[in-house]
Parts: C-alpha cells; sequence; structure tokens
C-alpha cells in the first residue's frame, strides 16, 4: 500500500470538504432560514473566482484578490436578495426552483458577456506555488492553504454563530422563523445579511479553487448539487452539519475514486472492478443522500429545536 | 355550431392540433425540411413535459429528475441498436418495463418526503443515472452512442422517413395527451389532485395516497421513456447530456410556459420554448440571458403561463357578453 498516495488523498477529501462546506454552509442557511432553494448559488461561486480573477490581473496581488471579491460578492448576494429573493420567499418552492434556475441562466450569460467565453486563468504569486515536503510526502503550498483558509472560515463562522447576537438570531431563525419576527426582531435585515454573507462564501470558495482549475462559465453548475447533497445530509440549517457533511462527503468522493476499484476486486473478477468503481464512486454521495432521506429525512444534525 | 371549443384556449389549442395534423404535407410542399425536424424534436420533448406535468401539475411532485426518463427510453433503443437488436417492440417493451422498475424503485423512496426534500431526492436519482451513463465506457460514456438505424417496426407503421418518424411522435403525443386527460378525469385521477390540496384528508377519507402517488409517478415515467425512444430515433445520438438536472430544469420551464394542471398547457410551452430557443440563438449568442430573464419575469408576474393568459381572454369576454 502506497502511504503518501493515501495521505496526499486524504488531504484532497479534506480540501474538497472544506470547499464544499464553504458552498454548503451559506445554502444551509439560507435554506434553513428563509425556506429558500437558491439553485443559483453555484453561480456567486462562479462569480467570485471572475471577480478575483479580475482583481490579480490588475493589482498582481492574490490577497487583495480575494478581499475584494468578497466584498464584491456580498454587494451581489445582497442585490440579489432585495430585488428578487425576497419576492419569493412566502411563493412555494416551485417557483424558487425557476427562478433561480433562470438566474443561473442570467449570470452565466453575464459572464460569457463581461469577460469572454474562454476560462480565465489566475496566476499564483510565487511563494504560494512551491511545494511542501515531509520525509517522502509532498503536498503542494497552494492546496495547505485552501484547507487552512477553509478551517479558519469554519471556525470564525462557528464563532459568529455561537458567540454572537447575529449568530443567535440566526440560529433561533434556522429554528423557527415565525417565533423570531414575533420578538420583534427586523426580520428582513437578517435575511439580507444571511444571505450577503452566504453569497460572499460561496465566492470564496470560487476564489480559492479558481488558480488550480480556472475560472469558467458554469464551474459552479455541477458542485451546487453536490453542495445541495451536503444541506440535505447535514440537517437543512445546520451549520454543524453542513461541516461535518461536507467533511464526510468530500472524502469519501475523493477516496472512492481512488480506491473503490481495490475494494471492488476483493469481491469481484478486475475487469468487473474496473468498469463498476467509477460509475458507483460517482454515485456514491447520491446514494448515501437517498439513504439519508429514506431513513432520517431531518438528516444527520438537524438544528436544535427543530421538529 | 355546438361542436366548436367554448372557449378561446380551447379553440387556439384545437386550431394548433390541426395545424399540427399535415406538418410534413405542409412543409414538405414549402420545402423545409428544417422546420420539420424543429417541430419533431418540440413534440418529443412536448410528451416528456406532458408526463412531467402529470405528476407537478396535477399531483404536485415537484422532480428536478425527469430527464432521467428521457435517458432511459433513449438507452433502451441505443444499447439493443449497439448488438443489432432494431426491433421497435423490443425498444418499446425494454423503455416502458426498465423505466417503470426504475421509478418504482426510486418513486417508492422519494414519496417517502415531501417538498424540497422530494426535489432533491428526484434530482439525486437522475445524477445516479447520468453518472451510470457517463461511466458506461463500452457505450461511449460522455462521448455519446450514435445510433446507425431506426427502431424497426412492420412496414405500414416504420418510422424511417422523417415523415413518417413525426407521425409516430404526433400519434404519440396524442395518444399521451388523452391517456392524461382520461387519467386525470377517473376517481384515480381525482384521487391524485385532492392529495396535491390536502393530502390529509385524502388519507382520512380512506385513501391510501402514497400507492396512488407512486402509481401515478410510475406511469408518468414510462410516457416519458416513450419521449426518450422517440428522440433516439429522430437525433440518432445519444449521450449522458441528455439526463443532467439542467435539462430536467428546462422540463419544469416548459410546464411553466405553457400552464401547470393544464392539459394543452405542456404542449404550448414546448413548442413556445422550442422555437423561442432556435430563433433567439439566432438573433444573439446572448439569448439564455433573455431565456434567464424571461423565466424570473414569468414567476414574478405571469402566474398561469400561456393558459393563464388565455383564460383571461374567456373572462374578458364573458364580462362584456
Amino acid at each position: 500500500m502506497d502511504w503518501n498516495l493515501l495521505i496526499t488523498q486524504l488531504l484532497n477529501g479534506l480540501q474538497l470538504g472544506l470547499l464544499l462546506f464553504l458552498l454548503a454552509s451559506g445554502l444551509t442557511l439560507i435554506f434553513g432560514i428563509m425556506d429558500f432553494i437558491n439553485l443559483s448559488h453555484g453561480s456567486f461561486y462562479m462569480i467570485g473566482a471572475y471577480f478575483c480573477g479580475s482583481v490579480v490581473a490588475k493589482t498582481g496581488s492574490f490577497l487583495a484578490g480575494v478581499l475584494l471579491g468578497l466584498v464584491g460578492m456580498f454587494i451581489v448576494g445582497a442585490l440579489v436578495e432585495w430585488f428578487i429573493a425576497r419576492k419569493l420567499y412566502r411563493s412555494d418552492h416551485l417557483d424558487h426552483v425557476l427562478v433561480t434556475f433562470g438566474l443561473i441562466l442570467i449570470f452565466d450569460t453575464l459572464v460569457h458577456m463581461i469577460w469572454g467565453a474562454s476560462g480565465m486563468a489566475i496566476p499564483l504569486p510565487d511563494t504560494l506555488n512551491g511545494q511542501i515536503t515531509l520525509g517522502s510526502l509532498v503536498f503542494p503550498v497552494y492546496r495547505t492553504l485552501i484547507i487552512a483558509a477553509g478551517l479558519l472560515v469554519a471556525a470564525i463562522l462557528f464563532v459568529l454563530v455561537t458567540r454572537t447576537r447575529l449568530g443567535m438570531l440566526i440560529r433561533a431563525g434556522a429554528s423557527n422563523r415565525n417565533m423570531v419576527e414575533a420578538l420583534g426582531i427586523n426580520i428582513n435585515r437578517l435575511f439580507l445579511v444571511v444571505f450577503a454573507l452566504g453569497a460572499a462564501m460561496a465566492g470564496l470558495a470560487g476564489m480559492l479553487i479558481a488558480p488550480i482549475t480556472e475560472a469558467s462559465i458554469g464551474m459552479g453548475n455541477d458542485i451546487i448539487i453536490v453542495a445541495f447533497v451536503v444541506v440535505i445530509v447535514g440537517g437543512i440549517g445546520s451549520i454543524k452539519g453542513a461541516f461535518y457533511a461536507a467533511l464526510i462527503l468530500g472524502l469519501i468522493d475523493t477516496m472512492s475514486r481512488s480506491y473503490l476499484d481495490v475494494v471492488l476486486n476483493l469481491a469481484m473478477p478486475v475487469a468487473y472492478a474496473e468498469t463498476a468503481a467509477p460509475a458507483l464512486s460517482a454515485m456514491l454521495i447520491y446514494i448515501l443522500m437517498a439513504a439519508v432521506l429514506a431513513f432520517r429525512p431531518q438528516g444527520l444534525f438537524p438544528p436544535a429545536g427543530m421538529k | 355550431m355546438n361542436w366548436l371549443p367554448q372557449t378561446v384556449s380551447g379553440r387556439v389549442y384545437a386550431a394548433i392540433l390541426l395545424l399540427l395534423a399535415p406538418a410534413p404535407l405542409l412543409f414538405e410542399w414549402a420545402n423545409q425540411p428544417f422546420y420539420l425536424d424543429l417541430l419533431s424534436r418540440a413534440l418529443i420533448l412536448a410528451i416528456a413535459v406532458v408526463s412531467l406535468n402529470l405528476i407537478l401539475g396535477f399531483g404536485g411532485m415537484v422532480s428536478l429528475g425527469h430527464a432521467a426518463y428521457i435517458g432511459i427510453g433513449a438507452y433502451c433503443v441505443g444499447i439493443p441498436s449497439y448488438y443489432d437488436y432494431y426491433n421497435g417492440w423490443l425498444h418499446l417493451a425494454l423503455a416502458l418495463s426498465v423505466s417503470a422498475s426504475f421509478a418504482l424503485v426510486t418513486g417508492a423512496i422519494s414519496l417517502r418526503t415531501k417538498g424540497v426534500y422530494f426535489i432533491m431526492i428526484t434530482m439525486a436519482f437522475s445524477q445516479m443515472v447520468y453518472f451510470t451513463f457517463l461511466s458506461l465506457e463500452e457505450y461511449g460514456a460522455d462521448d455519446g452512442l450514435v445510433i446507425y438505424s431506426r427502431s424497426e417496426f412492420p412496414q405500414w407503421m416504420t418510422m424511417e422517413s422523417s415523415a413518417s418518424l413525426y407521425y409516430w411522435i404526433f400519434a404519440l403525443l396524442l395518444l399521451s395527451l388523452f391517456f392524461v386527460h382520461r387519467l386525470v378525469h377517473s376517481r384515480f385521477g381525482r384521487v391524485i389532485v385532492g392529495s396535491r390540496f390536502n393530502e390529509a384528508r385524502m388519507q382520512a377519507l380512506g385513501f391510501d395516497t402514497y400507492r396512488y402517488r407512486l402509481t401515478c409517478y410510475v406511469i408518468s415515467a414510462m410516457i416519458c421513456s416513450l419521449a426518450g425512444v422517440l428522440l433516439g430515433n429522430f437525433t440518432g445520438f445519444i449521450s449522458p447530456d441528455m439526463i443532467g438536472w439542467a435539462r430536467s430544469g428546462e422540463l419544469i420551464f416548459m410546464v411553466i410556459i405553457g400552464g401547470t394542471g393544464t392539459f394543452f398547457g405542456p404542449l404550448v410551452g414546448t413548442i413556445v420554448f422550442v422555437m423561442l430557443e432556435e430563433f433567439l440563438s439566432l438573433i444573439t449568442v446572448y439569448w439564455h440571458l433573455i431565456f434567464g430573464v424571461m423565466l424570473v419575469a414569468l414567476v414574478l408576474f405571469g402566474k398561469g403561463g400561456i393558459h393563464g393568459w388565455l383564460s383571461l381572454l374567456d373572462r374578458k369576454r364573458d364580462e362584456h357578453g
């Protein structure tokens, strides 16, 4: 067994999990508090990457790209909430699906109009381009940074949600929105902040991945589905659930892609295992979600006080 | 003139059906084979949209994974053809039975959930189908699979030429419209519609609503697989791309344009969608933007879709008359 490969894959799984968490944490709050399905959350991921790329191209500083990108995404999120999402909180879920599906089309085309059809590569400063060597293990500096940034944001979010007044309102909103409103809280402002915050975090995920994959149109449309799986598995409205579910799914996805054929090989001939493994590994997270929905529909870690 | 439809919407739909019937002759006369292709594609999708409307519009089951059944139907043509089995009856039987079994299993799980969860779980199951076909190297994986010859039927009902395929499509469309109409007006349909409005009350009346809804879901999937069989034959090329979740989103979009829970709305909505897609993409590469804005506006302001607007005309006329 190649232990270096195993550790590298574990780190890759952790990285994917943390990116998923950045996407899913906003999604789960918007879902849990406003009861709003936002399919276009993946567009925030894409726009974040393009914002960051544009700033990097102008200033040459990746840090400036991320910081200005975050501000930009907060504004984009606030605008979408103000002009569109707000009008829909009381309609049914079908309307949410339709409008946010429309928003995906709009955002994809706007990006096409502004930045062109081809992707945008984001160059990294030399300091981030190297490799970390630990004994015989080699891991890129930048991927380590993604993991560190993901953990940092998770920690900040944890403090925000458990230790501040805003966090208290967010938790209360996820458990029982009507009660929060009845207690005289300005629920509209809370919604606006949560939505914009979620957009900024989705944008951050896009900014972090773009130097590896480059920013491209529709880059968020696949990962957003996985983020939804995270939200459902973790329990709608639960930050803690989103965190654990994101890590679990990130690891399952990465590990099954590299090791499932080996495992299947124990039970069936090589030829079958090599055919079945890729299909099964791609389906694994959906199978997990279907199982959770069938046997524990409220998710693995539902927010406190939810029935 | 009592046999004429009494409403504006009814007359519009009757006119559309009358125009659709001789379409191959009209387009051949005008020497415009391209438009026959366009219309064929629209009507194939219309069958899928009619089936989606059965569960979404009448049953209130919002499925974001209905494109999976188009894919299943299409691969039930593609995979046998790959092994030189071109018998059309075999293709149809396979498509109907595979889609029914898949719908029975996934529906049994999905229908235990409600609302958002149902939307997400149907999407998850369709993603599973998507990834299955994506990883089947033998059948082309993401490059897709070319079908070299159409399904074979007895001479009098062949689908070899564009015109004969069109009549296949048109006939199956009429059949599914008629079937859905009969179904919704039957006792079974009343239970389905009733459990959309108030499931608890239907249960209190003694109906096992879960079983009714599951049956409805399976029927809808089977109709949708017919659209897949036709699509596979029409394009002669199938790929997992037909199944992606965005495809399912488009199907819902088509239902909404026409008007949910109406009989002809899905047909009109699909034709409008396909025509708009075709002509807007000729005008500008940014046509998705127009589509997106339309979709948002339709939900925010245009309740009821085309059927809703046509009914509005009826109400105006009634007020004046």
